[in-house]
């Protein structure tokens, strides 16, 4: 059957993306919408006074400037983790760029013209935009500690604290023969999804409907009922396709605003956030990570001890959580006998970090593998074998209570060391290096979905994931062709509204190839059980006689296509057939996260750069990517993932930070002062491979694949740049400015 | 206060007369007006290319173009790239590699792409990454986005796919004047 699981079929919705037809959230038209604009204040930290409209409410076609005073007191706030966010700034911003009023006209120029002319009287307040400043004696809390009741740390600056360990870490500190210690630094990066972030609201009915291109649809739908005191089924969220979401698109940001706007006007409103919104909307926590690793000399790990400070921003939103996860995994995927785990979200006068690609993790791997190539350079050893010797086998436990090793995850480390041909001799001037990944996939899911087999064979699947670029919609349509026999051009998936398709909880963690995958294929199993019992009633013969799958019915000898039994089993009515599909991992409320892995992702990437010296300029001439991905279900779009997620770290690796002033305002706001990568900046050449050993929980032994490849990017360059000009850089990125000081300084020490 | 001005373009092959806001840019235009919102908008400073469109056959960022600039001139848009149902080869090439994530971009890298084989019908893999350096892709399909090009102009080179298949015929790429989509009455 064509697309059927593990070939390449076209992209479900890919011609609409090739021809201009996809419609993308800011790309839809309301009827007499009006159009909004956040007004702001000059200051990351400010107090507010009054805010005079007068001059906005003046300019023609403006319908409103809704400020707190508009809003219900105590404001209403929200969040994933704490609800601590308010819909509009109250007393105080906290951070460069939040909103504290917004304009709604009937014209986006009017819009933005009234913003300018909001008056808002603001005293500038000392605001905290460093790991050392929010941790400081006596620094001004950024959270009022009235919203953090029960709160140990509430007058800190600590949101809080996260602690794993095992083992006799004393014990193991003296069988240690040698210590590496060393503090890392990961700066503030942003999603930069090409879609900025939009948004939409309508009265609907006696209920709301709300557009933005969310990941977690459901999420939203809770998190606008409770806000508004609406039930589950009066607020339909409508969810196109994002384009380009990476984490930042998980969570309600400005759709609370746009709802309370939306019913005080009873008009249709609409904000389309600019780019440099959308960097003061999203990004990616900033770390200090300290890490110290003892080892025999003989290579063997036999204590871990990692201490480390995210610097969130001013509310939580899931940063805590990206904090937690990526801590509780940070010793990697190797055994340790005694691990101490210590990691703080600390907040800041700063924009919100939430979910970025990774979750967490990147972080900490950029320390803890950096270590591991700085120990292997003490002991002696080569860093693959170092990492070889101490790696977890397949089955073995290498976090307590946790999920096992799940993988031959040697296999994907040798395969990436052939790849780049670690051993041989390296080219002159070039340096090599290595490093792995591991994260933890989700820890708990509900992805519930119906596919209906029409009654000519071909299917509909409604299912509630976002695609956001990974290519779910393919992923699904794959499945339930290959189940139900149908080509996958007569598959159709229908995703992003709350009115339609079942629940999901969410499209994170890598998981909807996993928990959607099987809910889609228990939905298609379903059918496949009607179809029997269809065809045993118009053969007559037993249900236990007839087998069903992969698109056939086979009775005895005889093997016909689902389609014969549907078309006669329905008969002159035609209609359909149903298929309801659930998938869990229920909540392990005993573990520390909550709930083990579903499954580990896990990489291994190994580069090889050239360093100029006199510009500190690195060029990765080599780049390979390889990542263990249980069962390739479509090898296109794993390839697109992996060599996606790489380019995505060559990103933080090489050139991407927010830059602060003193003051706390964001200096390189949009795209001209902060670069990604382009098509100049890729490996000279890149080289990705999978490893697949139908071991994972998903459909046919699929794992989740969409983050691995870029947890090791940074530890691999930064090793490849030490082995060929001898210089350890422990801060990210490694600007040409950075490696350049890093070679001067090396120079002046040399003896 | 907003002054009108009454400009005429040749859109995707069709003649647009419009009155315009003197200040408004031809990506608002394009979208806000002519309800064409396939070219995109993401930095409006010239640095990502979504809004990447061809204006008398030449690659402009339409965030940095005054739609009263585009008067009298001829501006193809990624909806002006299939013809008569028929996808252009970049494309189905586009489709074919994998090249298109989560899509957001790639109407520029479309538009980008038929600008640069039309000045380059054979271009090496260093062209291509130059002549796209102005399109970014955060998905970072720009691996698949190169192999698309070089297929394209491979099969350029080769005879069109659509004329081997007895189809219709998809404008070769040098071909400026073929564009105009004959489908399509003037306004």
């Amino acid at each position: 059957m064509t697309g059927s699981v593990g070939t390449s079929p076209a992209r479900v919705g890919g011609i609409g993306r090739v021809t201009g037809q996809q419609a993308y959230v800011a790309d839809l038209d309301l009827e007499d919408v009006l159009h909004v604009k956040l007004v702001t204040v000059d200051a990351a930290r400010g107090r507010i006074g009054e805010i005079d409209a007068r001059a906005a409410l003046d300019v023609p076609g403006v319908r409103l400037v809704m400020t707190a005073a508009d809003l219900p007191h105590p404001i209403p706030r929200f969040g994933p983790q704490r609800r601590d966010r308010p819909v509009l700034a109250v007393g105080e911003t906290k951070y460069h760029g939040e909103p504290v009023a917004a304009v709604a006209a009937e014209t986006s120029d009017a819009a933005e013209e009234a913003a300018r002319l909001v008056r808002v009287a603001c005293e500038e307040l000392p605001a905290l935009h460093t790991l050392a400043a929010s941790l400081a004696d006596r620094a001004p809390l950024v959270q009022d500690p009235s919203l953090r009741p029960d709160d140990p740390h509430a007058g800190t600056n600590v949101l809080s604290e996260h602690r794993y360990g095992w083992g006799d870490l004393d014990g193991a500190m003296r069988e240690a023969d040698v210590v590496i210690d060393g503090t890392y630094t990961f700066p503030m990066v942003t999603q930069f999804a090409i879609e900025p972030h939009a948004f939409m609201a309508a009265p609907d009915g006696d209920g709301i409907a709300i557009w933005s291109a969310i990941q977690h649809p459901y999420w939203l739908q809770r998190v606008i009922a409770d806000l508004v005191g609406l039930p589950l089924a009066k607020v339909r969220v409508i969810a196109p396709d994002p384009g380009g979401a990476f984490g930042g698109k998980q969570h309600a940001k400005y759709e609370p605003l746009l709802a309370f706007m939306a019913l005080k006007m009873g008009r249709p409103v609409r904000l389309v956030l600019t780019l440099e919104e959308t960097f003061q909307a999203v990004r990616r926590g900033a770390a200090q990570v300290r890490v110290r690793s003892g080892f025999r000399s003989d290579g063997t790990l036999v204590f871990r001890e990692i201490d480390a400070d995210y610097l969130i921003g001013a509310y939580a939103d899931i940063a805590d959580r990206t904090v937690a996860k990526g801590s509780y995994t940070s010793g990697g995927p190797y055994r340790c006998p005694a691990t101490r785990i210590v990691a703080r979200s600390v907040l800041s006068h700063t924009v919100p970090s939430t979910a970025f690609r990774g979750f967490g993790n990147p972080q900490q791997i950029w320390a803890v593998e950096s270590s591991m190539d700085e120990a292997a350079l003490q002991l002696g050893i080569d860093p693959l074998a170092l990492r070889l010797k101490n790696l977890a086998g397949p089955g073995e436990v290498f976090l307590p209570d946790d999920r096992p090793a799940d993988g031959d995850w040697a296999q994907t480390v040798n395969r990436a060391a052939e790849l780049i041909g670690w051993g041989t001799p390296v080219p002159p001037g070039r340096g090599r290096g290595l490093a792995v990944g591991l994260k933890s996939g989700p820890t708990t899911g509900l992805s519930y979905s119906t596919v209906r087999l029409l009654a000519d064979g071909s299917v509909v699947v409604n299912a509630g994931t976002s695609d956001m670029g990974q290519g779910a919609r393919t992923i699904f349509a794959q499945i339930a062709a290959q189940e139900l026999g149908a080509p996958v051009e007569w598959v159709r998936v229908v995703m992003g509204d709350t009115a339609v398709v079942p629940y999901d909880q969410q499209t994170s963690a890598s998981r909807s190839s996993v928990l959607m995958g099987n809910s889609v294929l228990l939905a298609c199993q379903d059918i496949q059980a009607k179809i029997r019992a269809m065809a045993a009633r118009l053969e007559s013969v037993e249900e236990g006689d007839i087998e069903v799958s992969r698109g056939e019915v086979r009775i005895g000898d005889r093997v016909l296509p689902i389609r014969d039994i549907l078309v006669r089993g329905l008969g002159r009515l035609g209609g359909e057939v149903i298929g309801i599909g659930e998938a869990r991992k229920e909540a392990e409320p005993g573990h520390p996260l909550g709930g083990t892995a579903a499954f580990y992702e896990f990489n291994c990437t190994a580069v090889e750069v050239e360093v100029d010296r006199d510009t500190g300029d690195i060029v990765v001439a080599r780049y390979v990517t390889v990542s263990d991905v249980g069962k390739a279900l479509n090898p296109t779009q794993v390839r697109g993932q992996d060599e996606g997620a790489a380019i995505m770290g060559l990103g933080h690796t090489l050139m991407e930070q927010y830059i602060y002033d003193v003051t706390g305002r964001l200096r390189n706001l949009g795209a001209i002062d902060y670069r990604i990568p382009t098509s100049m900046d890729l490996p000279l050449q890149m080289e990705s491979d999978i490893v697949e050993n139908d071991d994972g929980p998903g459909p046919y032994g699929a794992k989740g694949m969409s983050e691995g490849a870029l947890l090791p990017v940074a530890p691999a360059v930064a090793a490849a740049v030490r082995d060929a000009v001898g210089v350890v850089i422990r801060d990210l990125p490694l600007t040409p400015e950075r490696v350049w000081r890093a070679l001067q300084e090396a120079q002046v020490d040399a003896p | 206060m907003t002054t009108s001005r009454q400009i005429e373009m040749t859109v995707n092959g069709r003649t647009r007369s419009m009155a315009i806001a003197a200040h408004h840019t031809l990506l608002e235009v394009l979208r806000d007006d002519l309800g064409l919102t396939g070219t995109k908008e993401c930095c409006l400073v010239g640095e990502c290319g979504a809004c990447t469109v061809l204006v008398d056959e030449v690659s402009v960022d339409s965030c940095l173009v005054l739609a009263a600039e585009a008067d009298g001139a001829c501006v193809t848009t990624v909806e002006g790239l299939a013809v008569g149902g028929r996808l252009h080869p970049l494309q189905q090439a586009f489709l074919d590699t994998g090249a298109v994530q989560c899509g957001f971009c790639i109407p520029g890298q479309l538009i980008a792409a038929r600008a640069l084989l039309a000045r380059s019908p054979h271009p090496s893999r260093a062209e291509i990454e130059e002549g796209l350096a102005g399109n970014l892709c955060r998905c970072a399909g720009y691996e698949q986005i190169i192999e698309a090009v070089l297929a394209a102009a491979a099969l350029d080179e080769t005879g069109d796919r659509a004329v081997a298949d007895g189809d219709a015929h998809a404008p070769a790429m040098g071909d400026r004047a073929s564009t105009p989509n004959a489908d399509v009455a003037p306004q």
